[in-house]
């Protein structure tokens, strides 16, 4: 026997670390995360700490990662609770593009509530609402150009809006009928629009976070001018791909925005579980050498700020940014979830970080480029719009009734060019 | 005996394995305090403990790997994969490690998990909700494939998957959940009550892997199929008036080839149903197999009915779904060959 075939069998007779065990005395024990609330207590957020508005530095674009690592444990706010726009991060914008901010987000509310209502009239199978959450899509599709790329997940409709998108097309998706330019084929919510240079999303999370970075390296390859920008929740960074899209984003200095939306909640389980309780989502990025913003992502100023810090620093080639845009699931995750089996019933009156709607509001008001009665008006005249346009929609075919697309439409994109023997007789057995 | 639908028959299946076993651990995305977006591990981390029962992130790939960590120190890890559609993260933990982490050790080391997951169409829930991928677990060897269609087999087969030695895929026909389903998309929901797989023992059984059902004996053809399709096929089989023998098998590996055998040699026909889509699909392993063992009683060409070739379309779910219709006449013409 070898002398190595001596020692492992010594080893084995007799364990190597036996005589080593008595070190660690205690038991170990195994922490699982648990939320400050849950359903029949009152809803905790003491452990969230929102700082004064305008107290965050706005480092130079051309910082060095290392050089601004706080910004990635704090959070930018611009709007304070007066509504004034205060300190270094206060954007310059145009009252007419805040103006624009506000009408999105409230349609992107309107057409929330409709369609929310329409899945449970067994109109569509499924839907999810962003609301809450439609400043985070909307500032950033602002302050992006219309030629830049998107790679959003399923809670950013209102960058469809931004990019004028017909509201038509969308709901034609939602409800799967014959004008349903994804031919029925997706899931409510999981549009594709080419032409406003929104990539199809996927059903699968993260996916798009390592793909948008992909996109972005190509745009850098060919020497293009054209950025991208991505969206992943809170939840799915988690997921292998958010990692990848770091560690690609870092290395290749892609010019692309990677945000994460912490609404912190993923289905059931509290950010705790995606990424502990000890380090915000944004400090991830220090350690990848991302420049890291953790930002209010129910301030609207803050979104379109970091945004464009953001822009500025890739489209002069220094690469990526990360951002976190803390922010709040107001409504369930789905049609199919009920939050108060997990959360506390109290949870979206006491949160602390108000409605981005009545934020944006607030300011406009307080610059004098708006008022109530404006605001009760476009209320109204955007149920109105979303109602006709639904109205219209249904004319065309819902899940259950009216016009489908064709049948035989199944059967076509699963490969470029003629389909082989194989599904030209499935196709004949089908019947078509 | 209680009378169970096929979640709580799972549920019951998690308390008889915790209780019996205090290395069995449970998690996935959601299943901790919620108890999972289909409730099956609903009450285990209120009856159990944060440290038996907890929410994982959503990381299937961490889910798996940590799984089979602690299978390598010697627990039972009973896993949630939310849906079988977000399975493929965890790919490469599955079948390059999992399922050969005995081979390469020479028998040193194991990974005793099971990864319960919902697999199959049926509930609207387009290309990412719906999919059936039993056959690339099936085609990587090291893992086990087992697949319910009752709530009677579903609790006996995860206690038997859990107390096996090796890594098993335990698909559950999200379907079939709350009921017996027969195919047909404008019936209005049947529970199990009533239903005799529906009466589910509370205590400790086994229902062994790589036993076959064969839950209607028939003189005419053999119809193999597993999971939702087995309702679908009896139906078929009813509404056509044909004598078939309907076999269940249960779990594709093992797989008990003896009985298929045995049933096709005696009818001298054989018909293969499955949701998955038809090419490479689990049905090609089976024709291969019977036209080996019983070429000589064959009367017709073996023939299968599955899901197209085509991702799940949400809206055409009906039209993909190989439901009693394109059953039964499949059925008929292999009577008529
Ligand atoms: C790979 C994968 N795993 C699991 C799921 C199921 N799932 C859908 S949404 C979701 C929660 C996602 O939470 P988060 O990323 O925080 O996004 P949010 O819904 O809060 O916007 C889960 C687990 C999925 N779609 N894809
Ligand atoms: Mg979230």
């Amino acid at each position: 026997m070898s002398d190595r075939g001596k020692a492992a069998k010594a080893a084995k007779a007799e364990p190597a670390l036996a005589g080593k065990a008595k070190r660690n005395s205690v038991p170990l024990k195994l922490r699982v995360p648990e939320p400050p609330s849950r359903p029949g207590q009152a809803a905790d957020f003491s452990h969230i700490k929102l700082p004064a508005a305008g107290t965050t530095r706005r480092p130079d674009v051309s910082s060095k990662p290392e050089d601004m690592s706080e910004l990635a444990y704090g959070l930018v706010r611009v709007l304070d609770d007066k509504g004034e726009a205060v300190g270094p991060w206060a954007p310059k914008i145009d009252p007419e593009i805040l103006r624009r901010g506000l009408r999105i987000m409230m349609m992107t509310r309107a057409y929330d509530d409709r369609m929310y209502k329409a899945q449970r009239q067994g109109k569509t199978s499924f839907y999810m609402k962003s609301t809450g959450e439609e400043a985070v899509p909307t500032a950033a599709g602002l302050a992006l150009d219309d030629t830049d790329m998107l790679f959003p997940a399923y809670r950013q409709q209102a960058l469809l809006f931004v990019r004028n998108w017909p509201m038509l097309d969308m709901m034609n998706q939602i409800y799967s009928n014959a004008h349903d330019r994804l031919k029925g084929r997706q899931l409510p919510v999981m549009y594709s629009s080419k032409e406003a240079g929104f990539f199809t999303i996927s059903g699968n999370l993260a996916t798009q976070f390592s793909q948008a970075v992909g996109w972005a390296m190509a745009s850098a390859i060919m020497g293009d001018t054209r950025l991208c920008a991505t969206w992943i929740g809170d939840g799915s960074t988690a997921e292998g791909d958010f990692h990848h899209a770091c560690t690609f984003a870092a290395v290749y200095k892609a010019p692309v925005i990677l945000n994460i939306v912490n609404n912190q909640w993923a289905i059931s389980s509290f950010q705790g579980i995606a990424g502990g309780t000890e380090a915000p989502f944004a400090a991830r990025g220090v350690g990848y050498g991302l420049p890291a913003l953790r930002v209010d992502g129910n301030d609207f100023l803050a979104v379109y700020a970091a945004t464009q810090w953001a822009i500025e620093r890739a489209r002069a080639n220094m690469g990526a940014t990360l951002i976190e845009h803390f922010t709040y699931r107001m409504e369930g995750h789905s049609t199919s979830d009920d939050p108060t089996r997990y959360r506390a019933a109290d949870e979206r009156q006491k949160w602390p970080g108000g409605d981005p709607i009545e934020r944006l509001k607030q300011h406009l008001i307080r610059l004098g480029e708006w008022d109530d009665k404006r605001h009760v008006a476009q209320f109204e005249e955007l149920e109105k719009l979303v109602k006709d346009t639904q109205r219209q929609a249904e004319a065309i075919g819902t899940l259950q009734a009216g016009q489908k697309p064709s049948p035989k439409t199944m059967f076509e994109d699963i490969y470029c060019g003629e389909p082989d023997w194989r599904l030209r007789k499935q196709r004949q057995q089908f019947g078509i | 005996m209680s009378s169970m639908n096929m979640i709580q028959a799972i549920n019951s299946a998690h308390v008889t394995l915790m209780e019996k076993d205090p290395k069995v651990v449970v998690f996935g995305e959601d299943v901790g305090y919620f108890g999972g977006v289909f409730r099956a591990t609903e009450g285990l981390q209120q009856k159990f403990g944060v440290t038996r029962c907890f929410d994982a992130p959503i990381a299937e790939a961490g889910i798996v790997a940590s799984a089979i960590g602690m299978g390598v120190y010697g627990l039972r890890p009973l896993i949630e994969v939310q849906f079988a559609d977000y399975i493929y993260p965890a790919m490469d933990q599955l079948t390059s490690e999992a399922a050969r982490i005995r081979y390469r050790s020479g028998g040193e080391f194991t990974a005793p998990i099971t990864v319960r997951t919902p697999y199959g169409g049926g509930i609207f829930g387009g290309q990412t909700h719906s999919q059936s991928p039993e056959a690339l677990f099936a085609h990587v060897v090291g893992l086990k494939v087992v697949i319910p269609s009752t709530p009677y087999d579903a609790k006996g087969l995860l206690i038997a998957a859990v107390e096996d030695d090796d890594p098993v895929i335990f698909l559950e026909p999200k379907r079939l959940y709350t009921g017996p389903f027969e195919g047909h998309s404008t019936d209005g929901v049947k529970t199990w009550a009533g239903h005799p797989a529906g009466e589910v023992p509370d205590g400790h059984y086994v229902v062994p892997l790589g036993k076959a059902n064969v839950v209607r004996e028939g003189s005419a053809m053999t119809v193999l199929c597993y999971g939702t399709m087995v309702h679908v096929c009896l139906a078929a089989a009813r509404e056509t008036g044909i004598d078939c023998e309907v076999v269940d098998l249960r779990s594709i590996t093992p797989l008990d080839a003896e009985t298929i055998i045995a049933s096709v040699n005696k009818t001298g026909r054989c018909l293969i149903v499955h949701e998955a889509t038809l090419t490479a699909g689990f049905g090609a392993e089976l024709a291969a197999i019977v036209q080996q063992e019983c070429f000589y009683n064959l009367e017709a060409p073996i023939d299968r009915v599955t899901g197209w070739d085509t991702p799940y379309p949400h809206v055409f779910e009906w039209e993909y779904f190989p439901g009693p219709a394109r059953v039964g006449a499949a059925m008929k013409k292999m009577m008529e060959a």
